[in-house]
């Protein structure tokens, strides 16, 4: 395809980002290695006394294991949230396709201009009348508000426009299918890209998380791994020099992304020939 | 006649079925994002007294906004932040998009899983590593430094800490951003390209004449959720709260200074105008990129 006479220059340039976007994360992986004092008295960029078990052993042990709790908990919303959040898309995308009612599009431009209003604009008042329910400081606190993916409602109205037949969805009728039985037998498996699409993206959005957990959640014990290793990074700063847990930091830190990391190499195929997706925001 | 009502009687029905498909989406919609936006709104329009429970007091509290020094100081330094960092990092992007969907390179497999894996990562987490790299106790940055005999500049210090942000933010999305644009190029059916290739077009012209007019929605796209992200920095500022205290301050950026204003200082009536003030600006601003752009398109 076209000259080779760009191919020099570009994998160069290709190659010079790599390693920006590779070494903090070489960086992560031998700072786990590392104990608390070769920390401080190493070269950061290369391997000393070989210390990971010692760490990954301290970091699942410290006060009282609750590492093992975080990674339940991001776990549970991350899982939670995904399949829900895909399932309200599915049939809400679907519904806004296939479908012909009154206010129609006013509704759904109001769920896409959602995706301008500060996190803190819902935040504050999502958390008064959660505190009022006693939802606060529970895993509905995160998970409720994760399941409203208004990009997953966009991309499931255009994937149907495109993927599901009217003509299909009208022979079924004439079949005496009920409008339930279609979406379940006929329309929902071939929505299943898109389905596993907004699944994915929910999931990372859920799991990578902090505001949100951070604003509804009082008890380290509730913690996903973004609130707690930021917790537990405030601790170690505000402790200062060398009684400060910074190994335990780092490696929860490694621990933490080793399962999306995986993921996405594993993945790596699928993410490839998806179809065309939106990021989910919040940074 | 009969037929006539019969078709009526399908066409309620349908209706009737396709408000049912979106209800449950609708209704925990309404429930947790449309009612506390309104209790906001709400909330923002009084003020909570010791003495005399609320007091409605109107727009005060969207006055007193607009004349607070902190946020409008953080919503300058989000908007200076934007202006720099998202062209930076949509024009890495858009490079690595297009050279990537050249096959010019080699490495291209590896290449594209590494661009991407930072977004595995945890903004949250993204900050705790680079604030570690750009920190003086052991930062390897500071140790190349020292080895060659210079001093590293002061990541942290207050003119360089929001550069500082800024190459978390590229570092942590850039990634993403290149994976949208490179699969609206894969969407491009293959005989534009051929097309180009028979009037003598090379790569590069290919690239600029050919594939970036195609990729216009979907840069403004990279570009709306950019600008949206960008007004709602919060993670990294947290995050390094922890170690330049001096510099970060409370009111950062304008999400950190919400934050707060109503978790720290119980001010949730302030809070709560300050972010429909932050709302109206992300909503011109996202719009003012829409209308700019369409201006282009017509020119």
């Amino acid at each position: 395809m076209g000259s080779r006479r760009g191919q020099v220059p570009a994998t160069l340039l290709l190659l010079a980002c790599l390693v920006y976007f590779a070494l903090p994360l070489a960086w992560l992986v031998i700072a786990s290695t590392k104990s608390l004092g070769d920390l401080f008295s190493t070269f950061g960029l290369w391997f000393a006394e070989f210390n990971l078990l010692d760490n990954v052993a301290e970091t699942f042990s410290t006060d009282d294991g609750v590492y093992w709790l975080w990674m339940r908990n991001t776990l549970l919303y991350a899982l939670v949230s995904a399949v829900g959040a895909a399932m309200l898309a599915a049939l809400g995308g679907y519904g806004f396709a296939k479908y012909d009612f009154r206010g129609k599009e006013i509704l759904f431009w109001c769920v896409l201009g959602s995706v301008m209003v500060p996190t803190t604009a819902l935040a504050i008042p999502t958390y008064l009348m959660f505190s009022r329910l006693g939802l606060t400081n529970t895993p509905l606190a995160v998970i409720l508000p994760s399941l409203v993916s208004p990009f997953g409602i966009y991309l499931m109205r255009l994937y149907a426009e495109a993927a599901v037949p009217s003509e299909l969805i009208e022979a079924a009728r004439l079949d005496g299918a009920s409008e339930w039985h279609i979406f379940r037998k006929i329309a929902f498996r071939l929505l299943a890209p898109a389905f596993v699409t907004v699944l994915l993206f929910t999931f990372v959005a859920t799991w990578n998380n902090y505001f949100l957990p951070l604003v509804m959640l009082s008890e380290p014990r509730w913690y996903p791994l973004t609130v707690g290793l930021a917790h537990w990074n405030a601790l170690a700063t505000a402790g200062g020099g060398a009684t400060a847990a910074f190994n335990i930091v780092i490696c929860g830190a490694l621990i933490s992304i080793l399962p999306l990391i995986l993921a996405f190499a594993l993945l790596q195929r699928h993410w490839r020939t998806s179809e065309p997706s939106m990021p989910a925001t919040g940074r | 006649m009969a037929d006539a009502t019969g078709r009526r009687d399908a066409h309620g029905r349908h209706q009737l079925a396709g408000l049912a498909f979106t209800l449950p989406f609708m209704g925990l919609f309404l429930a947790a994002f449309a009612a506390p936006l309104l209790y906001a709104l709400y909330l923002s329009l009084f003020r909570e007294r010791l003495v005399g429970g609320r007091a409605f007091v109107g727009l005060e509290h969207y006055v007193e906004g607009l004349t607070d020094e902190a946020f409008l100081g953080g919503v300058a330094r989000v908007a200076l932040f934007l202006a720099v960092q998202v062209p930076i990092m949509l024009a890495l992007a858009l490079l690595f998009a297009l050279v990537l969907d050249s096959g010019q390179a080699r490495l291209a497999n590896l290449f594209r899983v590494g661009v991407f894996l930072p977004y595995a990562v945890p903004t949250v987490i993204a900050a705790l590593m680079w604030g570690f790299l750009y920190g003086r106790d052991f930062g390897p940055i500071a140790d190349v430094a020292d080895r060659l005999g210079v001093t590293a500049p002061d990541f942290l210090g207050e003119g360089v800490l929001l550069w500082s942000i800024a190459n978390v933010a590229t570092w942590a999305f850039t990634g993403l951003n290149t994976f949208i644009l490179l699969t609206a190029l894969r969407a491009i059916p293959r005989e534009v390209y051929e097309a180009a290739a028979v009037d003598g077009a090379g790569a590069v012209r290919t690239a600029l004449h050919v594939k970036l007019p195609l990729l216009r929605p979907a840069l403004l796209l990279c570009t709306i959720f950019s600008v949206i992200g960008a007004f709602q920095l919060f993670a990294e500022p947290r995050i390094f709260f922890a170690i330049a205290p001096q510099v970060i301050g409370k009111a950062y950026t304008p999400n950190l200074y919400v934050f707060n204003l109503a978790f720290s200082d119980q001010r949730l009536n302030y809070a709560a105008a300050l972010s429909f003030l932050l709302g109206a600006v992300v909503f011109a601003v996202s719009f003012a990129v829409m209308y700019a752009s369409r201006r282009l398109v017509a020119r």
